[in-house]
């Protein structure tokens, strides 16, 4: 069991690093909803015996259908629609932001021992686990040029959240669930709604042609 | 006891040559081909060994002595490594130093005699190969760094001794991601698909081959062999560390050990069935998303 | 006794360009008396250094001196030794190189003053590593550096070298302050300006962080650690070459002796220390042949890598400081030997290096890579042994780089023992950087040597070369011997090596011992594989030679059926790290020039890079101009106006007793 739950965690992380270095837009949005689908099994397997199962249940159930399924099948089809396959030139190169991402993951596993805590910690690997795939969420936004993968580092961005989200279960049993899964739905509605209107309007996804409206 | 040391000697030179046909013969199998004999590198160096040589106009004595510094370096480094059950023909404490930097020295004289040609394809096969290398060269480090934490030895034989199946249980998260970085390497620093064609034919897009267009005759055979050599002695530093079987008796580990060495040129020759070669301009994202799974394995164990 | 022999060999050293002076009339005898006075030091030197390697008690020499807080006092300790060698060596060699080189028979003048300044350098150098003295210290530290500066300008009409001597210059005193502010904050704390009275500072509490920064920033800049390296490429570059290769073989140790000084006076320095250290030797490793990659100028690029090498002998200083902050006798012994022998190693084979280019330049008038080639056919002799210094500085077995570079990475995985979640055991990480620094050097060594020995000249000036006279190739004969002895007997070092590192870290040798013993077994079996190595690669050749029955046929080199190749089609050496310093963009900031072919029928495109030093040319020197044109204003105001002079010192008078009457 606890093998599982530390490769569950590793997997996450691996996922992270492999979304910085892809620029196929598939195989991200598939990564993320890899992602997804591991968050999930995470809730699960991390439910202490004396917790509510079949609360645990209902909450794994629909963070795997929202993060693994319906957010997937949106971006799928957000990119189908658009006609664009990959990511071109990122404002950050890909090797700068694997190296970037590997600096996160190094110092989160290294330094998160030192946290003050609310609480005790569930699993050694799910405080750096969450540091580090915040950091990527947050890279991915910052370093990408199109309004599709910037919709991914948010949505990694929310993963992360949702870990720490796990470590809390125990104090606020419904509140971090329901506050992450609706947040998260309120970020895709609202970017899929940007995202159109941009494609709309400008026939192209690139967020930097925003800029040019300044002038 | 010495019959053994012989025989662990005899494996570590006759068996290279096997492993690339099988590579061959497996990506002939899944291209629907029939393809060369098993032997056929054999074939190919017996002939070669027999032949004359040509030399450019340009060269000098660096170009006749790159293959045969190339091909005692890899050989040299070989008497490091546990070829079985058994501990290596060498080993003391940071001997794992001495062979990552014996692999860099044939590198170095390889690359050498490629530009002792004038000639620019060779260069740019220097070139590469050199810089690739570069990004290789510290994964091979960080993976053996995980291996001595997790095993508590600083030499090779101690690394791949009996000490590695407890490490296992103990670390298999940090151990399983330090062995994919390592196959990357492998791949990496054998020119094989999706880093470097060696069956290609065009010089502009090759690494490897494109060094050695001018050596010919017995040159081409040590160098071959040589490349053989290394796959052999990467093949088994994985297939020791992945698939330790810890079979006690001599020869069953002997057995054990080849059969796994098959395995995994029959794992390299699948990888290079089914995927492209990636652009060159990827190939350093490859090297460093290695590197970095490598970091993050030794992270985990020194947290 | 030993420490008056090495006192003896520094004044043999300081006198040795009086001859040139003497003699005027009879230049070349001049010369090889100056040579034969160096030689001579040398001697001396190693007379005085080696018995105390080899286990004789520390000598000191105390004697009063007239100047205030000074003593003439001379301690020559294992730490000295180590660093007296390479001292005197290097120096006796290049004068040897000089001879042809430098030649006063036609040079007159100029060869005469850099003949003294050079055995001025040369004795001082020896005296900062003897001195037990802060004021002495600084003396000799004072002299060596303006001595420094007149060599850099010895080539004295060229512009360049007059730039690159005066930013020499204003960082050797940058420095000197540095060192000054520290001495006279420790010695005024102590009471006494006598090293002996500075052991065991304290290494807690902030003044003892300031102290230690002073310190870092002096020696740092002598030693050229990033960022403080702008000014050594520049003046490594413009210097002839035998005095590059004494200012990059030796002098810059000394600033690595100040770091060791220093580092032995606290008593139990705290473990950050040594992390501070090992990150600032990884950024100088990786950044130092990442510069040294861009280049096109052979002896800029020589330079540059010496920041490199710096790199790793501090990795190995911050491992040996780590160790004695965790009481971990396997750090100190295996960083301490690591970065002691990497300092002896790197004064030979970048000697080795900084001569071999010397002798390119002598012969072809350029040291432009892009104009080099071929040369392996002309000066073979200088081609085999610019080879073995370039193998030995990439770190290959079986030469000296590798051994030493071995002892670090070794250091640097016994982190690993140190105690679960120790987070000092993160400088495990050194060994992969020194991994990467290695792999990048050996490409980088693999450039130069294929732009400059192989291939076909790129230029006329190229094609003329000729093969150097036998004073010059003599002492990188010497040179290229040292490093491969080195490498093939690595366990004659190892005990000199431990008790200099029983004496730096004041750990009995007892506690030491069980680990220099592991390390003369590792050794040894570095020693037979390198046997083996060589006897495989002889077997083989000798294989090859006998189963040769007629000479071989000779032809083009293939050019994938093109028939008619020419040098400019060859490889060159922009193209050749391209594909690195591409990746390194963000530190190298190259300016590049590129017009790509247009059209249908392009008639002409080019493409260049010219690197920049970073630190200096994007940094410090716009600073310095806004400094400048900044208080230019000022300067119009008042200039030629006595009235408003005086009005400033009034108001300056005032402002400052309004001060001294407020707030005092």
């Amino acid at each position: 069991m606890g093998a599982w739950t530390d490769m569950a965690f590793i997997l996450v992380v691996v996922l992270d690093l492999f979304l910085l270095a892809s620029s196929r837009l598939g195989a991200a949005i598939r990564a993320v909803a890899l992602q997804g689908a591991l968050l999930s099994l995470l809730a699960l397997l991390l439910t202490s015996s004396g917790h509510d199962l079949g609360h645990m249940l209902a909450v794994a159930g629909g963070a795997f259908f929202i993060k693994a399924f319906l957010i997937p099948w949106l971006m799928f089809r957000a990119i189908r629609e658009m006609a664009i396959r990959r990511e071109m030139e990122p404002l950050v190169g890909y090797v700068p932001s694997l190296i970037l991402g590997g600096l996160g993951v190094v110092l989160s596993f290294a330094l998160s021992r030192g946290l003050p805590l609310p609480t005790n910690e569930m699993h050694p690997f799910l405080v750096p686990t969450a540091l580090a795939t915040v950091w990527t969420g947050l890279l991915l936004v910052v370093s990408r040029r199109k309004a599709v993968t910037q919709v991914l580092g948010f949505l990694v961005l929310e993963n992360g959240v949702f870990i720490f989200g796990l470590l809390l279960t125990d104090f606020m049993p419904v509140m971090v669930e329901a506050g992450v899964l609706l947040d998260l739905l309120a970020a895709v509605f609202v970017m899929g709604i940007v995202m159109f209107q941009i494609n709309r309007e400008f026939a192209s996804l690139d967020t930097d042609a925003l800029s040019s409206l300044k002038d | 006891m010495i019959l053994r040391a012989l025989l662990q000697i005899g494996v570590l030179l006759l068996l290279p040559p096997l492993l690339l046909g099988v590579v061959n013969r497996v990506k002939a199998i899944a291209a629907g081909r029939k393809g060369p004999p098993l032997l056929q590198l054999y074939f190919d160096l017996a002939k070669l060994l027999r032949k004359g040589a040509v030399y450019s106009r340009t060269t000098t004595w660096v170009f006749r002595a790159g293959p045969a510094v190339g091909l005692a370096a890899i050989a040299t480094a070989g008497t490091m490594l546990p070829v079985a059950g058994q501990p290596a023909i060498v080993s003391f404490s940071g001997d794992f130093v001495l062979f990552a930097y014996l692999l860099a020295l044939a590198r170095f004289a390889t690359a050498l005699a490629a530009l002792d040609t004038g000639s620019s394809f060779e260069g740019m096969g220097a070139a590469r190969e050199v810089s690739f290398a570069s990004m290789a060269e510290p994964t091979l480090f960080l993976v053996l760094v995980v291996m001595a934490r997790a095993t508590g030895s600083l030499s090779l034989s101690g690394m791949l001794g009996p000490a590695l199946a407890p490490a296992w249980r103990a670390a298999a998260p940090a151990l399983l991601l330090s062995a994919i970085a390592l196959f990357v390497v492998a791949l990496a620093e054998n020119s094989r698909i999706p880093v470097d064609d060696p069956n290609t034919h065009l010089e502009l897009t090759m690494i490897h081959e494109v060094m050695i267009l001018d050596h010919s005759g017995p040159d081409l055979a040590f160098i071959l062999y040589g490349a053989s050599l290394k796959f052999f002695l990467f093949g088994a530093l994985l297939v020791r560390l992945v698939a330790d079987v810890g079979a006690t008796g001599f020869w069953s580990a002997e057995g054990a050990f080849v059969l796994e060495l098959l395995a995994f040129s029959v794992l390299v020759g699948v990888v290079e069935s089914f995927m492209a070669r990636l652009r060159l301009t990827r190939v350093p994202q490859m090297l460093v998303g290695a590197s970095i799974l490598s970091v993050f394995a030794l992270v985990l164990l020194l947290r | 006794m030993t420490a008056l022999l090495a006192l003896l060999a520094a004044v043999v050293a300081t006198a040795s360009g009086l001859p040139g002076l003497l003699f005027r009339r009879r230049p070349t005898l001049a010369q090889r008396l100056s040579a034969g006075a160096l030689c001579l030091a040398a001697a001396i030197g190693f007379g005085a250094a080696l018995p105390v390697l080899a286990g004789s008690p520390p000598s000191v020499l105390h004697h009063a001196w007239g100047q205030p807080f000074a003593s003439l006092s001379i301690r020559l300790d294992p730490l000295s030794a180590i660093f007296l060698v390479p001292i005197l060596a290097i120096p006796a060699l290049g004068a040897v190189y000089g001879l042809a080189y430098w030649p006063q028979a036609q040079l007159g003048a100029r060869a005469i003053r850099l003949q003294l300044w050079y055995g001025v350098v040369a004795g001082s150098m020896a005296l900062v590593c003897l001195a037990d003295n802060a004021l002495l210290f600084l003396f000799a530290w004072e002299v060596m550096a303006l001595g420094g500066f007149f060599l850099v300008r010895s080539d004295g009409d060229r512009t360049d070298a007059q730039k690159a001597s005066w930013v020499y210059l204003v960082a050797a005193h940058v420095g000197t302050f540095a060192i000054f502010a520290f001495f006279a904050a420790v010695g005024s704390a102590r009471g006494s300006f006598d090293f002996a009275a500075w052991a065991g500072l304290r290494s807690t509490g902030a003044a003892a962080g300031w102290l230690a920064l002073l310190a870092l920033v002096g020696f740092g800049l002598k030693a050229g650690l990033v960022p403080l390296h702008f000014w050594l490429p520049g003046a490594h570059a413009a210097a002839p070459s035998h005095v590059s290769a004494v200012m990059s073989g030796v002098l810059l140790k000394t600033g690595v002796y100040g770091l060791f000084r220093t580092a032995g006076f606290f008593e139990a320095p705290p473990a950050s220390w040594g992390i501070v250290l090992m990150a600032l030797g990884a950024a100088s490793g990786v950044l130092g042949v990442a510069l040294a990659l861009a280049q096109h100028d052979l002896k800029r690029l020589l330079a540059y890598h010496s920041v490199e090498n710096i790199g790793i002998i501090t990795m190995g200083l911050g491992l040996a400081l780590l160790g004695r902050a965790r009481g971990a006798p396997g750090l100190v012994l295996l960083g301490f030997a690591g970065a002691a022998l990497h300092v002896v190693n790197h004064a030979l084979f970048k000697s080795l290096l900084f001569l071999g280019a010397g002798s390119v330049q002598h012969a072809t008038g350029t040291r432009n890579l892009e104009k080099l080639g071929g040369l392996a056919r002309a000066m073979p002799w200088t081609a085999g042994l610019f080879l073995v210094g370039a193998a030995a500085i990439s770190g290959l077995p079986p030469l000296n780089g590798f051994v030493s570079e071995w002892f670090v990475a070794l250091g640097a995985l016994r982190a690993l023992e140190l105690p679960l979640l120790d987070r000092a055991s993160f400088a495990v990480l050194v060994a992969p950087v020194l991994a990467l620094v290695g792999a990048l050097a050996a490409a980088c060594f693999v450039k130069v040597q294929g732009t400059v020995f192989l291939g076909n000249p790129r230029s006329a000036d190229a094609a003329r070369a000729h093969e150097s006279p036998r004073a010059m190739l003599l002492p990188m004969a010497l040179l290229a011997a040292a490093c491969v002895g080195i490498g093939l007997l690595p366990s004659l070092v190892v005990g000199p090596l431990s008790r200099g590192a029983a004496a730096w870290s004041g750990m009995p040798l007892a506690e030491l011992r069980p680990d220099a013993l592991g390390a003369l077994d590792s050794a040894a079996w570095i020693a037979r594989v390198a046997l083996l190595l060589l006897a495989l690669v002889g077997a083989v050749l000798l294989w090859r030679r006998r189963q040769r029955t007629a000479p071989d046929p000779v032809s083009e080199t293939w050019g994938c059926g093109y028939a008619y190749p020419t040098a400019r089609m060859a490889y060159t050496g922009s193209s050749f790290a391209q594909i690195l310093t591409s990746g390194f963009r963000w530190v190298l900031f190259p300016r590049v020039r590129f017009a790509p072919p247009r059209g249908f029928f392009p008639s002409s495109s080019r493409f260049s890079t010219e690197p920049r030093e970073a630190v200096l040319d994007l940094a410090l020197l716009p600073a310095v101009r806004d400094y400048i044109s900044a208080t230019s204003r000022v300067r119009h105001l008042i200039a030629g106006r006595l009235h408003v002079q005086a009005l400033l010192v009034l108001a300056t008078l005032i402002a400052m007793l309004a001060w001294r009457l407020l707030w005092w």
